[in-house]
């Protein structure tokens, strides 16, 4: 063998506790560090410090990833640019075209919830962040994104794409933080059916592309390619955002439940930016009254 | 051969220090996604390497301190893959004079059960912690470590040998 020769290394005497020792302590810090650390909480503070620690070595990783995105936007060819511009111009102008309709449904549903004396929805603060390009567990569904705390990114924060509810933030550090998607096995997100205001929990499966509701009865009113809206309870995600489509529905008569399976709106594979909602305090508020005005009416 | 120095270790602790970095670089680098599962487990190759070869610089807590550091980079349990390294640091210890005598394929199928152990503790540590599914595509990364020894034992070798100059 010649890679592994020499080294002087046999110690003429043992000093300090013997190797089975040092196993035996470091095993059993781990183990106690793994069980506090499962018990959400107990382990913030060497979290943080650990996040800041090994944060170089994110940014350094992503490093070649943001400088081939800048250069790609610095050196586009101009063609490309005139085009892009004008396809965006375009996009612009149907946009704002739906916009003025919005607005005027906009007024029109304020007014109506003033006759119907509830109070008016309040439009929420976005932020946008980018994904950093690390890969972490792969068998948690989670993210890190390029805003921290410096922009009061906070744990417990809404994310979402253009089209659709992302996930949540679990941690953050001053320059970036953690996002678990609603896709991991350990997230669950309560939703309704647009359709009908039908609600239940959107449970992930730990599949980037697939999102279960274990809690409808066989009876439900639930069909394939409904679309599931956020519904606001709970007060982490904002109401009224598109979550996942009804991809199938299964009646099994021997089972409580139906076996419902959704397809996540938002691209969870392949998005670069998300947006983080700050909900204001009234937006919450309004949301809580919400519900008991609805609860009230049925 | 070279007589013993004292300072003659300079600059063997950056080295190590270094290829952990790397290691642990390459433990988040963005893979194509038919590749993630099979992403070999650099920092447990590195780890091994160091404590066959180092067997006085490199202990149980330079791995135990990595696999804290790797943890906190992917978001695993803390402790989780400290607990595998110091698992595999231990064995390499113990055992590091007859391992770094066998011939390579010998060697490379010890790596084989060491990464085995390490990985089977990782399997077993989301087990418990209930994190949902556990495919067979688990075990890749143990082939892919196990094939790639060879070449990182060569490599570093190498690297090794340049800084004596010799």
């Amino acid at each position: 063998m010649t890679t592994l020769r020499d080294s002087r290394s046999k110690p003429l005497f043992q000093r300090g506790p013997t190797l089975g020792m040092r196993l035996f302590l470091l095993a059993v810090l781990s183990i106690s560090l793994m069980i506090l650390d499962h018990r959400q909480g107990h382990l913030d503070r060497i979290r943080d410090v650990l996040s800041y620690a090994v944060y170089p070595v994110r940014a350094i990783v992503d490093l070649p990833f943001s400088i081939s995105t800048w250069v790609g936007r610095n050196f586009k060819e101009r063609s490309a640019l005139i085009e892009q511009n004008e396809r965006l111009h375009q996009e612009q102008l149907e946009n704002s075209a739906r916009l003025q309709r919005l607005a005027a449904l906009e007024s029109e549903n304020k007014r109506l919830r003033e006759l119907m004396q509830s109070s008016a929805r309040v439009e929420n603060r976005v932020l946008v962040a980018e994904i950093m390009a690390v890969d972490l567990d792969p068998y948690r569904q989670k993210i890190i994104i390029n805003k921290g705390e410096r922009d009061e990114v906070f744990a417990g924060q809404a994310l979402l794409d253009a089209s659709g509810i992302v996930g949540q933030v679990t941690r953050t550090d001053p320059l970036s933080a953690e996002a678990l998607l609603i896709s991991d096995a350990s997230h669950a997100l309560p939703v309704e059916v647009n359709r009908n205001g039908l609600r239940s929990i959107a449970v992930g499966t730990g599949d980037i592309s697939s999102l279960s509701l274990p809690f409808l009865p066989n009876n439900a009113d639930i069909r394939e390619g409904d679309l599931l809206v956020s519904s606001g309870l709970g007060g982490t995600f904002p109401r009224g955002y598109p979550v996942a489509t009804v991809k199938t529905v299964g009646r099994d008569l021997g089972e409580p439940f139906a076996r419902v399976m959704a397809e996540p709106s938002a691209a969870l594979g392949s998005i670069r930016e998300v947006l983080l909602v700050f909900q204001s305090a009234a937006a919450q508020a309004d949301n809580a009254a919400e519900q008991t005005d609805e609860a009230d009416r049925r | 051969m070279r007589i013993y120095r004292k300072r003659s270790g300079d600059g063997e602790g950056l080295r190590v220090f270094l290829s952990l970095l790397l290691a642990l670089a390459l433990a988040i680098v963005p893979l194509p996604e038919w590749a993630t599962d099979a992403r070999p487990d650099w920092l447990a190759l590195m780890v091994i390497y160091w404590s066959l070869a180092l067997p006085r610089k490199f202990g149980i807590g330079s791995a135990w301190t990595a696999g804290l550091a790797l943890d906190a980079l992917t978001g695993t349990l803390l402790g989780q893959h400290a607990l595998g390294l110091s698992l595999i640091a231990f064995i390499s210890l113990k055992f590091h004079l007859r391992i770094r005598v066998f011939p390579i394929w010998q060697q490379t199928m010890t790596v084989f059960m060491m990464l085995a152990i390490n990985q089977f503790v990782l399997f077993w540590v989301d087990g418990l912690a209930g994190a949902a599914g556990m495919p067979p595509t688990r075990w890749l990364p143990v082939v892919t470590g196990t094939l790639l020894w060879p070449l990182i034992a060569q490599l570093l070798g190498a690297v090794r040998s340049r800084r004596r100059g010799a």
